[in-house]
């Protein structure tokens, strides 16, 4: 995978996976300190401390345990190839936090890609899920949320012409202020 | 096309869709569901999923739900694109990149005609 995006669409599958009701997705930038981080956070069954392990390790990870392949390992691969990390918190029934890292002007950090699109694509996908999308650039935040969108709508197909266009006009708004286009 | 500016509007848009919905039952809802899971996005399925939701916003197609599924164990055939109009068969189309979505959605979806080159016998 080429783009962060994709991983962040990767990793929040993982998520729908584990039956979650919410996922919030956090990428925060710092200038200053030269970092990237991003989070995802969901309210899914969870995973005990031998399962993380596991989605970390791909030689030990199996279909059969959990439905997590190379994504993870991949990523984290990645992280650390830029100075950073990758962290899974998880607490069975509770939910997991995937936290990766990486130094942002590091010359292998892959470009975040086409992310107003891939969220999109996970908001109208999953119309049953609610997502929370947070974007900061040094401490200017811009957040999304689908709730009300979706409680209003309240079943209407998410992929009617108006409402993809609004969607998408809300989540790219929001987005493109903080992060300019050529910045990437 | 009206745009969409608050929840308000999207209010008054829920109340025009409820009307169409009826009429739709009668013809049958079009679904798209596109296979998201490691291995479709390593193959390219975000990019199809976003032609498919440009196609249906630019060009102004109603009654259609688009979803995603993971991975449905035909890793090899990725990215997948599965329709369902009315009570008919679902239909399994494989390798399926943008041009060939759009071709889906005209022939296929809007037209009712399978594309039998692109599908996948199960």
């Amino acid at each position: 995978m080429k783009e962060l995006s994709l991983h962040i669409l990767d990793i929040a599958e993982n998520s729908v996976g584990a039956s979650s009701t919410q996922i919030k997705i956090e990428v925060r930038e710092s200038t200053s300190n030269d970092r990237l981080r991003i989070c995802i956070i969901d309210n899914g069954k969870g995973m005990s401390p031998e399962q993380v392990e596991k989605v970390i390790d791909p030689f030990v990870t199996s279909r059969t345990t959990r439905k997590v392949g190379l994504g993870i390992p991949l990523l984290k691969a990645a992280a650390e190839m830029c100075d950073g990390y990758l962290a899974i918190e998880s607490q069975l029934g509770h939910g997991t936090k995937l936290t990766v890292e990486f130094k942002k002007s590091h010359i292998d950090r892959m470009p975040m890609g086409d992310l107003p699109g891939t969220i999109l694509q996970l908001v109208v996908g999953y119309p049953k899920i609610n997502f929370i999308f947070v974007y900061s650039i040094n401490e200017v935040e811009h957040i999304f949320d689908d709730k009300l969108i979706k409680q209003e709508l309240d079943g209407i197909p998410l992929t009617e012409p108006e409402i993809l266009a609004y969607i998408r006009k809300e989540i790219e708004a929001g987005y493109y202020e903080l992060f300019p286009v050529l910045e990437y | 096309m009206p745009t969409i500016n608050s929840l308000e509007d999207l209010k008054k848009i829920r109340e025009e869709a409820l009307r169409k919905r009826e009429v739709r039952n009668a013809s049958g809802q079009k679904q798209i569901i596109v296979g998201m899971g490691t291995c479709g996005i390593a193959a390219g399925a975000r990019d199809t999923m976003k032609a498919i939701l440009e196609k249906i916003e630019s060009e102004g197609l109603t009654g259609i739900s688009v979803s995603q599924t993971g991975c449905i164990g035909l890793c090899e055939m990725e990215p997948i694109v599965q329709i369902q109009v009315g009570e008919g068969e679902k239909i399994t189309y494989g390798k399926i990149n943008p041009e060939k979505a759009a071709k889906i959605i005209q022939d296929h979806v809007l037209g009712g005609a399978v594309v039998k080159e692109y599908m996948i016998t199960l």
